[in-house]
C-alpha cells in the first residue's frame, strides 16, 4: 500500500471557510502571539480565564487552550476556530448554544460487584476534580448536567470489570456527566457502551489515584441519527497507568475528545482508537497528551476505515512535553484506510516539545487507499472482492482490537467491521 | 490435458492520448506440460498479455477471444480466472497491509479449491515449500509482501504457484531483478510445479538467462504486439547471440 502523508489543503479545510491565520498544513504555527482580532483565542479573553496558560504562553500552543467551567467565556462558535475547524456545527444538534434540558441518556452498572455506582448532586465537590471544560460545547454540557454518576473501583481492587451501558432514548439536546475514580492501586477495566439515540453533551472524568491500573473502553455504537460531543479528560497520578481506548461506529456525527494529564512521575498512559466511517458520518477525535511532569511515558495510536461518499473523520492529536517534563517518552500515530471513493480523512498530528531533555518523542500520520491493485493482487489468487476487503480491513483494524483484552468484547467489535462491511455497496 | 487458447486478440488501453492498441493480433496455443517462452523487446506487449489473461482491469479487449477447455476466459472475473485454473505471477506484486502470508495462503487455497484445506497438512506443505524456495519461516507471519526485497517478492509468487496447483502459470518477467542463486531457486520451483501438476507454463521474460534452468519446448518473439516469430528451444539460443535488433531493424 502506498502510504502518503496527509495533506490538509486549507481552503477545502470546511466548505465555505476562509483560511485561518496561524495555521498551515503542518497544524499549528508555534510562531510568537498570534493577537489577531478575528482568533477566538486570542487577546484578553484567553488570558483573564484561561487555567493552563495565560501570560506568556502562545495563544497557538495547546497550553494556551482556554479552559473554563463557564460556558459564558467561550465565544459563540463561527466553525472557523481551529478546534471546530473540521466539524459542521450545523449538523451538532445545537449542543454549543442550546439549554441542554433533555432527557440524559440512561446509565446502568454491570459488572464487579466491589464496584459501586453512586449519583451525586451537580455542585458536589467531587464533580471537577479532574475536569475542566475545554471547549464550549463542554462547558454547556457541565452548565446543564443534572449532577454526575460516579463510579468508583475501590482501593486495592483486583481484576475488575464494569460496564456501563448509556442507553439514549430521546433526541432532545442533552447534557451527561460521569466520574470515574480508580482509587490507589486498583486495577480496573472499564466499559462505556453507548447505544440507542441521544444528541449528547457528555463530560467524561477519569480520576486515575496513584499505583491504579485503569482500562477503559469508550463504545459508541449509537444508532445512526445520534449526535455525541464527549469530552473525556483524565488526570494520571504517580505510577499509575491508563489505556483508554475509543471504538466508534455508530451515530451521524460523533466528536470524542479524550486529553490524558500526568500528575506523578513514572506512569504511562496509552490513547487508542478505532473508528469506521460510512456515509455521511463524521466521526472526528481530537486528542491530547499532555506531559506536566518528568520520566512518563505515552503512546498513541487511532486507526480508522472510511467507506461511501461523505464518509469524514477527523484525527486530531496534540501531544504536549512540558518544559518540566524531562525524560519523556512519547509517540503518537494515526493511520486511516480509504476503501472507498468520496471520502475524506482530516489527520493533524501536533507535537510541542518545550525540553530537549527527553527520551523521545514522534508523531506519524499516514493515509492510505485499498486500491484496485490490491484488489486485483487478491481477487488474482480466487478471492472475490468481498472477502479481499475484510481480509484487509480485519487485518488494519485488528492492532487496534486486539488492546481491548476481552475476547467477548473482541467478539462484538469483529462482528460490527463484518456488518459495516457487508454494507458496502461498490 | 487442458488447452489454453488465445484467439487473434486485440487489446487496447486509454492513454492521455486516447486509446492505445498494445496486443494487435495475438494467436497461441498452451496445453498443459508444455513450456512456451514469450521474448521480446520491452514494451513489445508481453506482459499485456499476461495481464490480459488474468483480467486486469486497465486492459480492454476490443476483439479476439481467450479460452479455457472451450470455456470463455474473458467472461470471467479475476477470481473466477484463478478458481477455474490460471496463476500469474506478477511482474511488481504489490503489498496488502494488515494480511498475514499465512492466512492469505489459506484463504486463497480455500477459494481456489473450494473447500478449506485440512490444517495439519496445510501447515505442513507451506513450511515444506517455504522452505524449499529458501524462504525464511518468519515471512509466514508477515503481512503480505510488505518489506519484502524483490527477489523475496518474486520467490513468494512461486510459493503461491506450488501451493495452489494451477493448470496454467503466466510468469511475467519473474526472472527480472534476480541474482542467479535466487533464478535457479524459482526455477527449481516451477520445474517441480510442472513434473508435480503436469502445469502449462507461458514465461515472459526479455532475457535469455532463465531458459538456462527451464527448457522451453516452444519460443515465441513478441514485436511490436504480434508474434514475429516462432520456433523451438534453439530460437532462444539464436536471439541470445543476435538480439533483438534483426526483428526491429525489420520494422524500421
Amino acid at each position: 500500500m502506498s502510504e502518503t502523508t496527509t495533506q490538509i489543503p486549507e481552503e477545502k479545510a470546511r466548505i465555505g471557510a476562509p483560511s485561518i491565520p496561524g495555521f498551515t498544513e503542518e497544524g499549528e504555527n508555534l510562531s510568537p502571539l498570534n493577537d489577531s482580532a478575528s482568533s477566538p483565542l486570542a487577546g484578553a479573553s484567553s488570558k483573564s480565564h484561561s487555567h493552563g496558560g495565560g501570560e506568556g504562553v502562545t495563544d497557538s500552543s495547546r497550553a494556551g487552550r482556554l479552559t473554563s467551567y463557564n460556558v459564558e467565556d467561550f465565544p459563540k462558535l463561527t466553525g472557523r476556530e481551529e478546534d471546530w475547524r473540521f466539524t459542521p456545527l450545523k449538523r451538532i444538534g445545537s449542543l454549543h448554544t442550546a439549554e441542554l434540558t433533555g432527557q440524559a441518556p440512561k446509565v446502568e452498572l454491570t459488572g464487579s460487584e466491589n464496584v459501586t455506582l453512586r449519583t451525586v448532586a451537580a455542585d458536589d465537590a467531587i464533580r471537577g476534580n479532574a475536569f475542566t471544560p475545554d471547549d464550549r460545547v463542554s462547558a454547556n454540557g457541565w452548565k446543564y448536567a443534572d449532577g454526575a454518576q460516579v463510579l468508583t473501583i475501590p482501593a486495592n481492587a483486583e481484576n475488575t470489570k464494569s460496564i456501563l451501558r448509556i442507553t439514549g432514548e430521546s433526541l432532545e439536546p442533552a447534557a451527561q456527566h460521569l466520574i470515574i475514580v480508580a482509587e490507589e492501586n486498583s486495577e480496573a477495566m472499564v466499559v462505556i457502551d453507548h447505544v440507542g439515540s441521544a444528541v449528547l453533551a457528555q463530560n467524561i472524568e477519569f480520576d486515575v489515584r496513584q499505583g491504579a491500573r485503569l482500562r477503559v473502553v469508550s463504545l459508541q455504537a449509537w444508532e445512526s441519527d445520534a449526535i455525541h460531543a464527549s469530552s473525556q479528560q483524565a488526570v494520571v497520578a504517580k505510577d499509575a497507568t491508563f489505556k483508554h481506548i475509543v471504538v466508534t461506529f455508530g451515530g451521524d456525527l460523533v466528536r470524542v475528545n479524550p486529553s490524558a494529564r500526568f500528575a506523578g512521575e513514572h506512569a504511562e498512559i496509552e490513547l487508542y482508537g478505532l473508528y469506521f466511517a460510512d456515509a455521511g458520518q463524521h466521526l472526528e477525535h481530537r486528542l491530547f497528551v499532555d506531559h506536566a511532569v518528568p520520566n512518563c511515558k505515552s503512546n498513541v495510536l487511532y486507526k480508522g476505515a472510511l467507506q461511501g461518499k461523505g464518509a469524514h473523520t477527523v484525527w486530531v492529536g496534540d501531544v504536549l512535553i512540558q518544559k518540566a517534563a524531562v525524560g519523556t517518552d512519547s509517540y503518537e500515530a494515526n493511520r486511516n484506510l480509504v476503501l472507498t471513493d468520496g471520502t475524506r480523512a482530516d489527520s493533524v498530528p501536533n507535537l510541542e516539545i518545550e525540553t530537549g531533555l527527553i527520551d523521545g518523542a514522534g508523531h506519524a500520520s499516514t493515509t492510505g487507499r485499498f486500491d484496485d491493485e490490491h484488489l486485483f493482487y487478491l481477487m488474482a489468487r480466487g478471492i472475490d472482492e468481498k472477502t479481499a476487503r475484510r481480509l484487509v480491513v480485519r487485518g488494519f483494524l485488528n492492532e487496534i482490537v486486539q488492546q481491548i483484552g476481552d475476547e467477548q468484547l473482541e467478539e462484538r467489535l469483529t462482528d460490527t467491521i463484518e456488518e459495516e462491511l457487508a454494507a458496502t455497496h461498490l | 490435458m487442458s488447452t489454453l487458447e488465445i484467439k487473434d486478440l486485440h487489446v487496447s488501453i486509454d492513454t492521455e492520448q486516447g486509446e492505445k492498441e498494445i496486443l494487435k493480433g495475438v494467436s497461441l496455443v498452451i496445453n498443459t506440460n508444455e513450456t512456451h517462452a514469450i521474448m521480446g523487446p520491452n514494451g513489445s506487449g508481453k506482459s499485456t498479455l499476461a495481464s490480459t489473461i488474468a483480467g486486469h482491469p486497465r486492459y480492454k479487449v476490443t476483439s479476439g477471444s481467450i479460452t479455457l477447455d472451450g470455456a470463455d476466459v474473458l467472461e470471467m472475473s479475476v477470481d473466477e480466472r484463478a478458481k477455474a485454473g490460471l496463476f500469474l505471477a506478477m511482474q511488481y506484486p504489490v503489498e496488502v497491509p494488515g494480511v498475514t502470508m499465512t492466512n492469505f495462503l489459506r484463504t486463497a487455497k480455500t477459494a481456489i479449491d473450494g473447500e478449506a484445506p485440512k490444517l495439519r497438512t496445510w501447515t505442513k506443505d507451506v513450511k515444506e515449500a517455504m522452505a524449499k524456495l529458501k524462504i525464511d519461516a518468519d515471512f509466514a507471519s508477515r503481512n503480505v509482501n510488505e518489506g519484502f526485497s524483490g527477489g523475496e517478492k518474486k520467490r513468494v509468487e512461486i510459493l503461491q504457484m506450488e501451493l495452489f496447483k494451477p493448470k496454467f502459470s503466466i510468469l511475467d518477467e519473474t526472472d527480472s531483478g534476480l541474482d542467479v542463486d535466487a533464478l535457479k531457486t524459482v526455477s527449481e520451483g516451477v520445474n517441480r510445479a510442472q513434473e508435480e501438476n503436469q502445469m502449462g507454463t507461458l514465461l515472459i521474460t526479455h532475457y535469455t538467462r532463465i531458459l538456462r534452468y527451464i527448457k522451453p519446448d516452444f519460443v515465441h518473439v513478441f514485436v511490436d504486439g504480434r508474434i514475429a516469430e516462432q520456433g523451438g528451444a534453439e530460437l532462444a539460443d539464436r536471439l541470445e547471440e543476435e538480439g533483438y535488433d534483426r526483428f526491429l531493424n525489420v520494422q524500421a
